[in-house]
């Protein structure tokens, strides 16, 4: 067993972990952060999808001690404190951006620094950014209006 | 009263919950105490002699218990046949269903031999991985044509041949038909399905509280009510011991409902331990251990005269069941069936041999079969329209029914064991709608200067019809609570679809409230005992009509207590805003809260016969299911040295009745199409000669991803079905149905090459590349 320190959403953590023990893992059972999701644990479909230091990463691809020492953000740490959506997630919300929800955690954790550094991307920059992330639900369609959506709501509250 | 929630694209009540990662899924639930279990699965497609040792599995340190076939006792005897085979006279079945574990002989990779009990799955895999298996490796049944020669080995040694089922239906008289054809087009077809794929795989948790001698699973199922049922006969328990719950689901497409060896073992293992068990699929076992759907081969011919109207149709095909056929003939009967689409064809003659392979099962997956049909009719459609030199949008045009010929019955049997009969259509409207939406004549015209241009654009346009909404029955209850909010229960999981929302709408309407003032309880037995499942595009027509008549009934009961207290006629009742008030009078409103407290009398006397509350619950079964239909049409553009295929725009109009919340139906039709994209192009269950499924993740097994679905633009037409009191009609499976059928003909269009003809399914840049390089003329040659 090796003792981490991690910061998820703000909070410390401190743990003793297998050093097999997948990050996913480590976020959905010893933290009880459950809204991190689990696809394929090969990499491929993207629910997992978190942030490590401001970046998006798949959990299922990491093993909880490389994020020792770390600060990690999952999709329980969008809504502000009071529960208000965080623009991406009203936004999907407002287009209905998902169905069964199971792929969104990954989806939204994936969008977030990608519509931090695109202000105001264009259709085929949105695409790009999502072809990482599988969804058998939606057919793309509405994550896309979803992600447009955000993005100006982005903007217009950066601006505010 | 205020605007009827019906038909208005209202926001998902259910979303908030799922964007804050709060809903809970399978995985999600955390039990105390909880052992996990990982799954020893057949590495072998066709094998004898099972010999599995676990001696070195049990001495792991970690592991609880572990079960081969040996210590199943009673337990150890074929599942059920969830689905009888309709009532066809002269056909065969012979049910043949996999035991919760393999004894004796293997029959696909995948196939469970082994249970492992242990305080973690990492422990579980670890001792897993100690499990010694020993078989003769038999010769593996894999070609449908092969397993049907007289030598081939046999998946089941009882039986005389790889023959799972036989059934012919016929309409007319074909050969009369052929006779007076000015023309007839026969082609070998195949078409192939794959892996439903949805991102959750399954997962079971189950609980045995002997202080209550209560179960309580929870289950990724799409079919809760009939899980308890099979779990309550299994143990030896009475249904009302048993709570079987469907939570949120991540997607279900059709092979969530099953009974699969694991619904059993988990439930059984918790009762055996006392202990809460957790079984999680990953994803390697979702594409082995979960039903998939699979090849049909069709040997078709279709008699046209000289206007390219229908005279006949006769088919001929085979269909993988894989090595069990738990769910009966549901999948190439509604192949056969929906092959006749929106068409009216005079004599049909088609005949199907369900061929048993050492392969996953083969169960529903969205579309369930249609898509092998359509495929087949679109085709045979687009060689006759090109032999006789009119265009394939004319020659659909001609061979509708018409709008005045419904309802239409074809004379022979549905999946659901009635006469396939259309209920209701207008069939045309879809058609100029998308060709008007994709500028059909427009591209005719530019498409000669596109080529000169050595642009290859092709356009595809298809019909399809989708059986939707069958049978049996759903329930549903809805209840007044005292502080005023509506709850609904209804027996049917859900797995995305908006139910929560959809059904809210429904019932909102009928009391007056808003649909965020209805909590709906949807997939758990202890609120819902009676009814069967989500499937075959019927939660919105049935749960939801069950819905719309016990909301009915409810508001008769608030209307009647308003009026007694009120002193007023019922009809002068209005109810509104969550009050019941006279009409005329809403300063003297009484709340619906109010209103379930009084029903509800602590003390005194009321009126003998009386019951108590605000409550209702109501069934609803359609005498037959409701058929909606509609037209794909798309523009793709070929690269003709790489054979890789763009889609460049992607239309559907459709019609599946009266809309209850357009934002969820057009989700339903965007998902459907990109589901029909995989399976056109992307998508291949590639196994080898062995049986071994070569494609068994998403590094090859490829989905499509937002790159390769295009935008989708829809439109609605609404022809209400007479068989509900809404109107409705399913719309679950129709975006996947015809995509396969109009990629094909726009495929070919873009190529233009003589002789150059799609006949099978999936396709994919290497394949079609073969395809074209083994034609008279090689790509080269474009």
């Amino acid at each position: 067993m090796l003792k981490i320190q991690v910061s998820v959403n703000g909070k410390r953590y401190e743990r003793s972990v297998e050093p097999r023990l997948l990050l996913s893992d480590f976020l959905r059972h010893e933290l009880g952060l459950t809204g991190t999701h689990v696809g394929c644990e090969h990499g491929v479909c993207g629910a997992c999808t978190v942030l490590l230091d401001g970046e998006a990463v798949r959990s299922c691809l990491m093993l909880a001690v490389q994020a020792d020492g770390h600060e990690l953000m999952t999709v329980e740490g969008l809504a502000d404190v009071n529960g208000a959506l965080h623009p991406i997630q009203a936004a999907f919300r407002e287009a209905h951006g998902l169905q069964c929800g199971f792929c969104t955690p990954g989806i939204l954790m994936t969008l977030l620094p990608f519509l931090r550094e695109h202000q105001s991307p264009n259709e085929y920059e949105i695409r790009h950014a999502l072809s990482g992330n599988l969804c058998r639900c939606t057919g793309y369609h509405n994550i896309v209006a979803a992600a447009r959506l955000a993005a100006e709501k982005m903007t217009s509250s950066a601006n505010a | 009263m205020s605007t009827r929630l019906f038909g208005q694209r209202i926001l998902r009540t259910e979303d908030p919950r799922l964007l804050r990662g709060e809903a809970l899924f399978i995985d999600d639930f955390v039990l105390p105490d909880t052992l996990h279990v990982a799954i020893v699965r057949s590495m072998h497609a066709h094998a004898a002699q099972l010999r599995a040792d676990v001696e070195a599995a049990r001495r792991h340190p970690g592991v609880v218990a572990v079960y081969t076939a040996d210590d199943l006792g009673t337990q150890m005897k074929p599942g059920p046949v969830l689905v009888p085979p309709p009532p066809i006279p002269g056909s065969t079945f012979n049910a043949r269903t996999q035991t919760p574990l393999a004894k004796g002989k293997l029959r696909f990779v995948g196939e469970p031999i082994a249970v492992i009990v242990a305080s973690s799955r990492y422990v579980a895999e670890d001792a897993a991985d100690l499990v010694v298996v020993d078989v003769d490796p038999l010769e593996a049944v894999v070609d449908l044509d092969a397993a049907l020669a007289p030598n081939a080995p046999l998946v089941h040694d009882d039986l005389p041949s790889n023959v799972a089922a036989y059934v012919a239906q016929r309409r007319g008289d074909y050969a009369k038909a052929r006779a007076a054809a000015a023309c007839v087009i026969r082609r070998r077809f195949r078409y192939d399905r794959g892996a439903a794929a949805a991102i959750e795989n399954r997962g079971v948790i189950a609980n045995w509280d002997a202080r209550t001698n209560e179960l309580t699973v929870w289950d990724t199922t799409q079919a809760p009510i009939p899980v308890r049922n099979a779990l309550a006969s299994s143990l030896g328990l009475s249904e009302s011991q048993v709570r079987v719950i469907a939570p949120y689901i991540g997607g279900g497409f059709g092979p969530k409902i099953m009974f699969y060896p694991e619904e059993l073992l988990i439930p059984w293992i918790a009762m055996q331990l006392g202990r809460p068990i957790k079984w999680i699929e990953d994803r390697s076992e979702n594409f082995v251990g979960t039903t998939q759907e699979r090849e049909q081969i069709h040997d078709a011919e279709i008699a046209v005269d000289k206007d390219g109207r229908i005279l006949g149709i006769r088919d001929s095909f085979l269909h993988d069941t894989g090595a069990y056929d738990p769910y009966g003939l549901t999948v190439p009967i509604n192949a056969q069936c929906t092959l006749l689409g929106p068409y009216e064809v005079p004599a049909y003659e088609s005949e199907f041999t369900v061929v048993f392979t050492n392969k996953t099962i083969v169960t529903p997956v969205r579309g369930a079969g249609r898509q092998h049909g359509v495929f087949v009719m679109e085709r045979l459609l687009d060689f006759a329209a090109r032999e006789l030199k009119i265009s394939p949008v004319e020659i659909r045009r001609r061979n509708y029914i018409p709008p005045n010929a419904f309802p239409y019955n074809y004379e022979i049997l549905y999946q659901d064991m009635a006469p396939l009969t259309y209920d209701s259509g207008n069939y045309q409207p879809a058609l100029e709608q998308a060709i008007k939406l994709i500028e059909f004549d427009r591209f005719v015209q530019d498409q000669p200067k596109l080529r000169s241009e050595g642009c290859h654009l092709g356009i595809g346009v298809v019909s399809y019809v989708e059986g939707t909404g069958i049978g049996p029955y759903e329930g549903a209850r809805v209840r007044v609570d005292p502080n005023g909010s509506v709850t609904l229960a209804t027996g049917v999981g859900t797995q995305g679809q908006g139910h929560f929302t959809s059904f809210a709408q429904i019932v909102a309407d009928q009391l007056g409230i808003a649909q965020t003032d209805v909590r709906v309880v949807t997939g758990d037995t202890r609120d819902m005992h009676w009814g069967t499942g989500t499937f075959a595009s019927r939660g919105a027509v049935v749960a939801g009509s069950a819905c719309h008549a016990a909301a009915l009934r409810v508001r008769e009961k608030v209307v009647w207590l308003a009026s007694e207290l009120f002193e007023a006629a019922p009809d002068d009742i209005v109810l509104d805003g969550g009050r019941a008030y006279v009409r005329g009078s809403p300063s003297r409103a009484i709340s619906l809260g109010e209103l379930a407290q009084k029903a509800n009398p602590l003390r005194g006397a009321v009126r003998p016969g009386t019951e108590p509350g605000l409550e209702a619950t109501s069934y609803f079964g359609p005498e037959r299911g409701s058929t909606a239909n509609g037209v794909h049409a798309l523009v793709v553009e070929v690269d003709p040295e790489t054979a890789t295929v763009r889609i460049l725009r992607y239309v559907v109009a459709h019609d599946c009745g009266n809309v209850i919340n357009p934002l969820i139906v057009e989700g339903q039709i965007h998902g459907g199409v990109a589901l029909g994209i995989g399976n056109a192009f992307y998508e291949k269950l590639a196994y080898n000669s062995n049986g071994q499924l070569t494609s068994a993740s998403f590094m090859d097994y490829l989905l499509p991803t937002a790159l390769e679905v295009p935008p989708i633009e829809t439109a609605h037409i609404e022809t209400p079905s007479p068989l509900n009191p809404l109107g409705m009609k399913g719309v679950g499976e129709a975006g996947a149905i015809p995509v396969a059928a109009a990629f094909a003909q726009a495929v070919e269009n873009a190529l233009a090459r003589p002789g150059f003809e799609i006949l099978e399914i999936p396709l994919s840049p290497s394949r079609l590349y073969e395809l074209l390089s083994t034609g008279e003329e090689g790509p080269q040659a474009l």
